[in-house]
């Protein structure tokens, strides 16, 4: 390979796109080192606190996108306190010093402020394509400034993010000489937008072939913008409520029999159920269909609208769905591979109308399943024995029972042996979470079979410290692991230490390590923040290593301890 | 004491050595244990949607997620989060639903409108937001998470600055965006 031009390996390293495939080109020789990182446009950070802006900066000259995630995924279901960190803005602020010609910016979990918004607008001529999810700390101002100043915008993705709507004019800041829009996502927006700014947007946006509106869109702007774009491929509805007999239904009616493309169809923040006839005729086509935002759906009309669905890939759907109402998806939908059923009541109250009969059907009916979230009442050894046995595809499976350490209704016993099944049978999965009542038995399982797992989620489980350490001896490719609520102590932590160097992060919350613990892991590994996060503040007041550690979060690191922490975060 | 606030354990004096053998069991059972309550309660009296939610942070659902799954047309949920507000020198208590609200500030308006007249009539100027959480201690609101707080608050209580100091309250955080100021 040395004879060969620089060039001509660049065009070779052009094919490979893969983030991993390149970081392995880069380790090589220094030579390929060199091509590989003047050639990098895409850069993938899965910790934000692993590396730094400028250390990227110097590495990736020719840098045009960037995905950077934040806070820990635990952070998700409020276990990490509101300003942990993950600001976006120092590394805007880098990058706008910098000679790089950022075009791409997509952020998960991570802190975004108006002023970083409005410093990315003005700093890159070329910038076209922002995606947000999950984010908080910017306001629709920030959002005005990224409308009004990138006047090559092609993608303005925001996906569950926390916004302060101000109700302004965000919309119309986006200027008329603004005809590049390509994707349009604002439904997590809460206030009213200005209809007609976003009409003649769309009007004059040939290329738009994403769109998802929010809450406050009505069903009349809807047919309107559906009439100047049937060409969209993606549609996220906003308010479906409307009279079946008006006039308005029967142009949406002829609207949507126009949009001859769509293939994704998502919100129903607000839903009429008596109205979905109107859709039947472009759900034939659908691969992805997300209902999980409109709890006003659901028995015989959203079976009958699943009924049209022949071709779903993949359905994301409420728990109101039923046992019964799975049976149909099992029954129709024979192309499905992602399967996300969520709880219609997100605070755990209520009996949850799925259990383990909807999963078996499923399972048996869609053979493709390859990817599942599932939040249930119940769920059994026996009925996950099958689905492992159905489908031995799955490379994400998510399981959630409402009480978490209920065993299996029928035997009474631990869900060791169901979840042993589908790391036994999956052999290609990477993602699992687990719940239920489980011993030490079901990590023992894991360590043995789950050849390719990435990501482990832990919560109320296992008997003692062979639990974590089942895992973490076995698991070669772990990357991530959270753990809540586990009896796992400071010999799991400290069996190992190296082990952490080849993952992105643990999480340990509520669990048995103490601060002498985690001390001992961050004298061990310089290469690691070693995290304590203490809300209630006792650390202060009490330094004792037996003292047992609320939160600990650890990740690999090139830059060492981060210096924007909080008070109450200390990295040991 | 043991049932409530399974995520504040860590607070909780216990005697036992560290680490001991129970103790692991311990959370498991008493988890089940409010489960089975809940179970039985549920089965005896109708259907009340009672609140699960007795650890932080389950089930594992996003609060994006969870609080756009809230005030639905449907109006089929009731609601979970009422609450008696008191105001020091007003005559009487008011009830407010706080799942009605997006935030502090939000909630901050919402007590204005209540209390308004109080909130004028009042000699002193500076109010103080507090709460009491599950574990019967009263807490400066503000601090939390606004999932964590209305997961959290039993009552709230509109406090004089002045009496404040009694309370050990240290800080003059305008918790409320300084809202309740007149």
């Amino acid at each position: 390979m040395n004879y060969f031009p620089d060039e001509v390996l660049e065009h070779v390293f052009d094919f490979i796109t893969s983030h991993k495939d390149r970081n392995s080109v880069s380790l090589v020789c220094k030579s390929w080192y060199k091509i590989e990182r003047y050639s990098r446009q895409r850069v993938f950070i899965g910790n934000c606190y692993s590396i730094s802006p400028e250390r990227l900066i110097a590495r990736f000259p020719g840098l045009k996108s960037l995905t950077l995630k934040g806070k820990p995924h635990f952070a998700d279901f409020n276990l990490v306190p509101h300003d942990w960190g993950g600001f976006v803005y120092p590394w805007i602020k880098a990058l706008a010093k910098s000679r790089i010609g950022l075009e791409e910016l997509r952020l998960k979990r991570m802190v975004v402020s108006d002023e970083s918004l409005e410093l990315l607008s003005k700093s890159f001529v070329n910038f076209k394509s922002l995606v947000l999810v999950s984010c908080e700390g910017f306001t629709t101002d920030g959002l005005a400034a990224i409308a009004a100043n990138c006047r090559f915008l092609r993608e303005l993705d925001l996906q569950e993010n926390e916004v302060d709507d101000h109700r302004g004019h965000w919309l119309s800041c986006f200027p008329e000489s603004c005809t590049s829009l390509i994707s349009l996502n604002f439904a997590c927006l809460r206030g009213e937008v200005n209809l007609g700014a976003l009409e003649r947007l769309v009007s004059r946006s040939p290329n738009l072939k994403s769109l998802r509106l929010n809450r406050a869109v009505p069903l009349d702007t809807l047919q309107k913008l559906l009439m100047r774009a049937p060409q969209l491929v993606d549609l996220g509805i906003g308010s479906y409520v409307h009279d079946p007999f008006s006039e308005v239904y029967n142009k949406l009616k002829i609207a949507i029999q126009r949009c001859k493309s769509i293939r994704s169809l998502s919100g129903f923040l607000e839903v009429a159920p008596h109205c979905m006839s109107a859709i039947y005729p472009i759900c034939g086509n659908l691969t992805f269909l997300n209902l999980s935002y409109a709890p006003g759906l659901h028995g015989n009309k959203l079976m009958k609208l699943i009924q049209h669905c022949r071709k779903l890939q993949r359905l994301w759907i409420l728990d109101c769905i039923g046992d019964k109402g799975l049976g149909v998806v099992a029954l129709t939908c024979k192309e499905l591979q992602e399967l996300r059923v969520f709880p219609s009541d997100p605070f755990g109250a209520g009996n949850a109308a799925v259990t383990e009969e909807g999963l078996v059907l499923v399972s048996a009916g869609c053979p493709k399943l390859n990817s599942l979230l599932y939040f249930c009442q119940q769920m059994t050894n026996a009925a996950l024995i099958t689905v492992a046995k159905n489908c031995p595809n799955f490379i994400r499976f998510r399981l959630c029972i409402l009480d978490p350490v209920k065993p299996d209704p029928v035997t009474n016993q631990p869900l060791d042996e169901g979840f042993g099944a589908i790391v036994q049978s999956c052999k290609g999965l990477k993602r699992l979470s687990l719940s239920g009542l489980l011993t030490d038995q079901v990590f023992l399982y894991i360590g043995m079979y789950a050849e390719q797992l990435e990501m482990l989620s832990i919560a109320f489980a296992a008997d003692s410290d062979k639990g974590m350490l089942y895992v973490l001896n076995g698991c070669k490719k772990l990357r991530k692991l959270e753990i809540r609520d586990c009896p796992f102590g400071d010999a799991a932590l400290l069996e190992d230490v190296g082990k952490y160097e080849t993952m992105r992060s643990l999480w340990m919350s509520s669990c048995e390590v103490t601060l002498g613990g985690c001390k001992s892991v961050a004298e061990k590994m310089p290469s690691l923040n070693v995290e304590i996060i203490d809300e209630c503040e006792q650390m202060e007041f009490n330094l004792d290593d037996k003292q047992k550690v609320d939160k600990m979060y650890l990740y690999r690191t090139l830059v060492g301890h981060r210096k924007d922490a909080p008070e109450y975060v200390s990295i040991l | 004491m043991a049932k409530e606030g399974l995520g504040m354990e860590i607070t909780e004096l216990r005697l036992g050595l560290p680490g001991g053998g129970t103790e692991k069991n311990e959370k498991k059972r008493v988890f089940s244990e409010i489960s089975e309550e809940e179970e039985t309660e549920k089965s005896n009296g109708p259907p009340e949607l009672q609140s699960k939610s007795q650890v932080v942070g389950w089930p594992p659902v996003c609060s994006y997620r969870k609080k756009n799954s809230f005030g639905d047309k449907d109006g089929s949920k009731t609601s979970k989060f009422y609450v008696k507000v008191s105001m020091d020198g007003a005559p009487f208590l008011r009830k407010i639903d706080l799942a009605l609200h997006k935030g502090y500030s939000d909630l901050a308006k919402a007590l204005e409108k209540l209390f308004g007249e109080a909130l004028r009539d009042a000699e002193s100027c500076e109010f103080v937001p507090i709460y009491e959480d599950k574990d019967g201690d009263w807490m400066l609101a503000g601090d939390v998470p606004w999932e964590m707080f209305i997961e959290s608050c039993k009552r709230l209580r509109i406090m004089k600055k002045a009496d404040a100091k009694g309370f050990g309250v240290l800080q003059s955080r305008e918790a409320l965006n300084g809202t309740l100021k007149e």
